[in-house]
């Protein structure tokens, strides 16, 4: 029976790694999620979470047509999550068009060009995983490149961690202390692109601002120190991974949306039992006892 | 004639404008500060109070007129860490997960190297800042924690251990305890005899009577300038809030 083959845990976790493409699936996607992460802690706290959603939506008409030239699918996205915010910034200034109008209106046209573009040049592109992330099927030149801007995100954001910081809580007085604050802006762009990039080859386009928002909330109701937010959110990234691929595994479920739903549930918990901003407060709950 | 050293003044804004996508939010607007000097903004809500501080601070760039911080320009302010800006409490989010020595020691980021390693100096000035505003006790805790007058005092610890020569205070009285008022004002006689310049908007008449040499009133452009005791009349207030009497605002004879 299959049913009792992962009745013991063992053999539950082993038997999937003896396949190559869980194998790299585990690696890359937990790879994917530190970087997602990471940024995560940075976007909650800068309110950016509609923003993750526009340019995350907004790299499909890149992604297909860098397929369409033989070009890496992760250029055309940089460029066009790029290109989406600075549109935005645009309308928002030249019109009196409020600001979560504009986002909802630039990212829903780039992705209805992006659908478009995928009917008309009928290549070997998979709408599906594009989509919904096929983080089991992914190419070794995926993974090349997948490592090389995971890498790249994580030095940045390692780099100017403290700055960006600065930035996301009191741009002000970085302005006023000489921080080049524009840079900082863009660099957290930068690197919400480059993440929503490698992020959707594990949960796909739609599901891709998971990856970028919810790990930071959940961290968010743990802790009050940034550091901490930013391991916890790294943390509960990688374990949903994990559990959602395999699960996936195991129930013959789509992956991308079971690692989606991990952290959804990881959320909930934390929404639920955090010690100090859950429902429940679990100190509280035991604060008659002595543990 | 008499000519102008501009090196003599802290603060120097000339006919300084500012328009947000060619709405004019500040106009013809002067202001000169020596060292030692403390002055109120006063105005109403969308007076320009803010805009004039994101002027001389550079978060916002003039579109005419020319601002001077001790003879040179913004730009070189803000690298010498010349001005501190002291936010309101309702200008910061105060669920930002972030300890009270990690919002002091930001105050030091800009003589920081580029990944921000506070060196032996740097933790003594934040150390002596946090003392000064009596906050030793609170170190480790997350600003969300505090109370309003706590928060504040943080953020004065800040532009303290930043050794800036000018601070700008939005609002330093509102929303603060009694201890933490006392607290500021003692600060401010300490910050006058060691030179800083101090600009700070309020609401609050007696505050401006109380601490204030000179008083700038602005409607979104000056209103009246000059020292307290003679620029500061019911008429001129009158006038910059928009025709409504001042014993309206603050009670007769507050």
């Amino acid at each position: 029976m299959e049913l009792c083959s992962f009745l013991t845990l063992d053999s539950f976790i082993t038997d999937p790694l003896t396949h190559g493409f869980m194998r790299k699936a585990l690696l890359m996607s937990s790879l994917v999620a530190a970087v997602c992460g990471f940024l995560s802690s940075y976007l909650t706290l800068k309110g950016w979470a509609l923003m993750g959603d526009a340019v995350s939506h907004s790299v499909m008409p890149g992604v297909v047509v860098a397929y369409a030239l033989g070009l890496p699918f992760s250029l055309g996205a940089f460029i066009f999550g790029v290109g989406s915010v600075a549109l935005i910034g645009f309308i928002k200034q030249k019109s009196r068009i409020k600001e979560d109008t504009v986002i909802g209106l630039v990212f829903t046209g780039f992705f209805a060009l992006g659908i478009v573009l995928v009917s008309k040049i009928k290549s070997n592109i998979d709408l599906h995983s594009i989509l919904f992330g096929s983080p089991l099927g992914i190419s070794l030149s995926d993974v090349k490149q997948t490592i090389f801007i995971s890498l790249l995100v994580v030095i940045l954001l390692s780099i100017f961690r403290k700055d960006l910081m600065l930035y996301c809580f009191d741009p002000r007085h970085a302005k006023t202390v000489g921080i080049n604050v524009f840079f900082l802006h863009y660099l957290l762009l930068t690197c919400l692109s480059l993440a929503a990039v490698v992020g959707l080859q594990s949960v796909g386009i739609i599901l891709v601002v998971a990856m970028l928002i919810t790990p930071g909330a959940t961290a968010y109701l743990l802790t009050d120190k940034f550091d901490n937010m930013t391991v916890i959110s790294v943390l509960s990234a990688i374990i949903s991974s994990l559990i959602g691929i395999y699960v996936s595994f195991w129930f013959d479920l789509e992956t991308g949306g079971s690692i989606v739903l991990a952290q959804t549930f990881i959320f909930l918990f934390a929404f639920l039992f955090a010690p100090r901003y859950g429902i429940f407060k679990l100190k509280k709950l035991f604060a008659g006892y002595k543990l | 004639m008499e000519t102008i050293n501009y090196q003599n003044f802290r603060i120097d804004a000339e006919n300084i404008c500012v328009d947000y996508n060619g709405k004019v939010a500040l106009y013809d607007a002067n202001l000169r500060l020596k060292p030692g000097q403390i002055c109120g903004l006063v105005g109403m809500n969308g007076a320009g109070k803010t805009t004039f501080f994101n002027a001389l601070t550079g978060f916002v760039n003039i579109s005419k007129g020319k601002i001077r911080i001790n003879g040179e320009s913004v730009r070189s302010a803000q690298k010498d860490q010349t001005i501190a800006y002291v936010p309101q409490n309702e200008g910061i989010d105060s669920q930002f997960p972030i300890s009270v020595w990690d919002v002091v020691m930001m105050g030091r980021y800009g003589s920081m190297n580029i990944f921000r390693c506070p060196r032996e100096s740097d933790v003594q000035a934040v150390k002596d800042a946090i003392e000064r505003v009596d906050l030793t006790d609170h170190l480790s805790t997350p600003i969300g924690n505090l109370s309003g007058g706590q928060r504040k005092r943080t953020f004065l610890a800040r532009a303290i251990a930043q050794r800036a020569s000018i601070l700008l205070l939005d609002e330093p009285f509102s929303g603060v305890d009694i201890r933490t008022e006392k607290l500021i004002s003692e600060l401010f006689i300490q910050f006058k005899n060691e030179g800083k310049t101090i600009l700070l908007s309020t609401h609050d008449m007696i505050h401006v009577r109380e601490f204030c040499d000179l008083v700038l009133l602005i409607n979104k452009t000056v209103v009246a300038y000059g020292e307290t005791s003679e620029v500061f009349t019911p008429e001129n207030i009158t006038t910059t809030f928009g025709g409504i009497s001042p014993d309206f605002l603050f009670g007769p004879e507050s």
